[in-house]
């Protein structure tokens, strides 16, 4: 069941997966919410992220600088992440700035969360 | 959409929002923590801090993100330093860049680099360095290219420029406590001269020490049931207490004469209110029209006071409230030839007075406020301190000032009735 948390963001774990949804318009606002509900994800216990884009139609560019804040606390907890249904604009702008060599890109939710067990099968977690 | 195209809309985007950012008027760490996002993100770079300098000596880091947050402290930076980054090119802020001529980057290569710091930039503005700005780590792992150059330039030069700012408004903010303190200082200065002043008028009659202080009192009160601002207040608090200054010319033994006086001496005594004004007049008080609340504070409503004779509308309110405060406390304290009067007499003699002599509505105002103590419904209760212990007690006390007070807002109200009808 999604679980709204700090007001605005919608979540919700797929066993030790983290699901979380990013609003309509990733800006400082909305990106600090998604980047205190991934530290609470991860601090929890998860071991894999999903940022879902499915609303999202602008990321400026603090909403970028504060995903590779979200990639860095991830990698640093020895989790992966992935992010989903993100729009085609969207996807060219984090493959130029180069976000698409940290996470792994999914069509939508459910392809993030086959790939991710995938690798959570095959990776052990380094605390 | 080209790449090309979308960096620079991206980067557009970017520099709008961090013009908005730096002219916003928020708390200046937030202003620099949102620059620094809006630099890191423009470009993807994961590692980056901006720190302060105000010359030569320890930097200040006033944000950082994807660092140690004990990253930079215990650096700092002397003068040949801040000259070579005045004078440097881009370039030479590259921390791999060995053949830099930067002494700074000479000094901290090792632990910067340790820390994936890759560009150390000054914030240089109006020819001083500001501070530092350091990043690192493009996500995309490509190196820095002349475009990049070109926006973190830009960039940078906004942070610099908002952190200049800041450091303005915060001097003039400053300066502006100081002032501030300094004026409330000289004030203080001021209110205790006039003190010392009006102590000084009193000493000169031996049966009313205390007078011009207590009449200060009781036209502050006055004042304050009035709805007056603070600075008024203060300004005829000062009145009263410098009302009789032109007493110091009178003759001592006029003064203290232990009986009624003659035509001459009273003419004499009646020259003070004048005399008062010529000599507050050449000093600029801080507070409006205290030399004439001092030459009219024995005006009368009725046209019979002195030294001008002056009507109702003709008198200053200020010198009716003094005036008031003056012979409350003349009709409320002892003198050579009589005792002080009742309260129950003084209430009589005010409500009967009220509209020859004193104006109602300021009667009416001091009941009010004396009222209020007699209740207890003030703080602290000085009418009662300044007349003296079992003056303001009884039970009828409270009863004849309730009764001034409907006595005298019926009056207010039926001549403000008579007046529309004319």
């Amino acid at each position: 069941m999604d679980t709204p948390s700090g007001g605005l963001v919608r979540s919700h774990c797929v066993g030790t997966t983290a699901v979380v949804y990013a609003s309509d318009y990733l800006n400082k606002l909305t990106g600090e919410k998604i980047e205190r509900e991934c530290r609470r994800q991860l601090s929890c216990g998860c071991r894999a992220l999903v940022i879902d884009f499915s609303d999202t139609k602008l990321v400026n560019s603090i909403g970028i600088s504060i995903l590779l804040g979200i990639i860095d606390v991830a990698e640093k907890s020895g989790a992966r992440i992935a992010f989903s249904e993100v729009n085609n604009q969207t996807v060219q702008l984090f493959e130029m700035l180069g976000l698409t060599r940290h996470v792994v890109l999914a069509k939508d939710e459910r392809e993030a969360l086959i790939n991710l067990s995938r690798f959570e099968a095959t990776t052990p977690v380094v605390h | 959409m080209e790449p090309s195209t979308q960096k620079l809309i991206h980067t557009f985007g970017a520099l709008a929002d961090l013009g908005q950012e730096i002219a916003g008027t928020g708390d200046f760490n937030e202003m620099v923590r949102t620059s620094m996002h809006l630099l890191l993100g423009t470009l993807a770079l994961r590692r980056g801090a901006v720190v302060e300098c105000n010359g030569p000596g320890p930097l200040r880091c006033v944000s950082i993100w994807g660092l140690g947050d004990q990253f930079f402290s215990g650096v700092d930076i002397d003068e040949p330093e801040m000259k070579a980054f005045l004078a440097g090119e881009i370039s030479d802020s590259l921390v791999q860049n060995t053949s830099s001529s930067n002494p700074f980057l000479g000094r901290y290569r090792e632990a910067l680099a340790g820390e994936g710091i890759e560009l150390v930039l000054p914030m240089i503005v109006r020819g001083e360095v500001t501070g530092l700005v350091l990043l690192g780590g493009k996500a995309s792992g490509e190196e820095f290219s002349n475009d990049d150059f070109d926006t973190i330039r830009a960039m940078v030069r906004h942070i610099g420029v908002g952190i200049h700012t800041h450091r303005l408004l915060e001097q003039v903010a400053q300066r502006a406590e100081e002032n501030r303190r300094l004026y409330d200082e000289l004030r203080a200065i001021y209110r205790d001269t006039v003190q010392a002043f009006a102590a000084a008028i009193d000493i000169k009659d031996k049966y009313t020490q205390g007078h011009s202080e207590r009449v200060g009192r009781y036209s502050e009160i006055i004042a304050r049931e009035m709805g007056w601002s603070e600075e008024e207040v203060e300004g005829i608090q000062i009145a009263g207490y410098l009302h009789d200054i032109g007493k110091l010319i009178v003759d001592r033994d006029i003064i203290n004469a232990p009986y009624h006086i003659d035509a001459k001496s009273s003419s004499e005594l009646n020259r003070h209110p004048a005399a008062g004004y010529e000599i507050l007049s050449p000093i600029r008080h801080p507070y409006a029209d205290i030399p004439l609340m001092a030459k009219y504070h024995h005006e009368r409503l009725d046209g019979r006071g002195y030294p001008d004779g002056l009507t109702d509308e003709q008198i200053p309110l200020g010198a009716k409230i003094v005036s008031l405060a003056d012979s409350f406390d003349a009709m409320t304290t002892d003198r050579p030839y009589r005792r002080r009067r009742s309260f129950e007499d003084v209430v009589r003699d005010l409500r009967e007075s009220s509209g020859k002599q004193f104006d109602g509505k300021v009667v009416a105002a001091f009941a009010r406020a004396i009222l209020k103590e007699v209740k207890g419904e003030t703080k602290e209760r000085r009418v009662t301190k300044m007349l003296g212990k079992g003056y303001l007690e009884g039970e009828q006390v409270a009863t004849l000032l309730t009764d001034l007070i409907t006595d005298l807002e019926n009056e207010v109200t039926r001549k403000s009735a008579t007046a529309q009808t004319t």
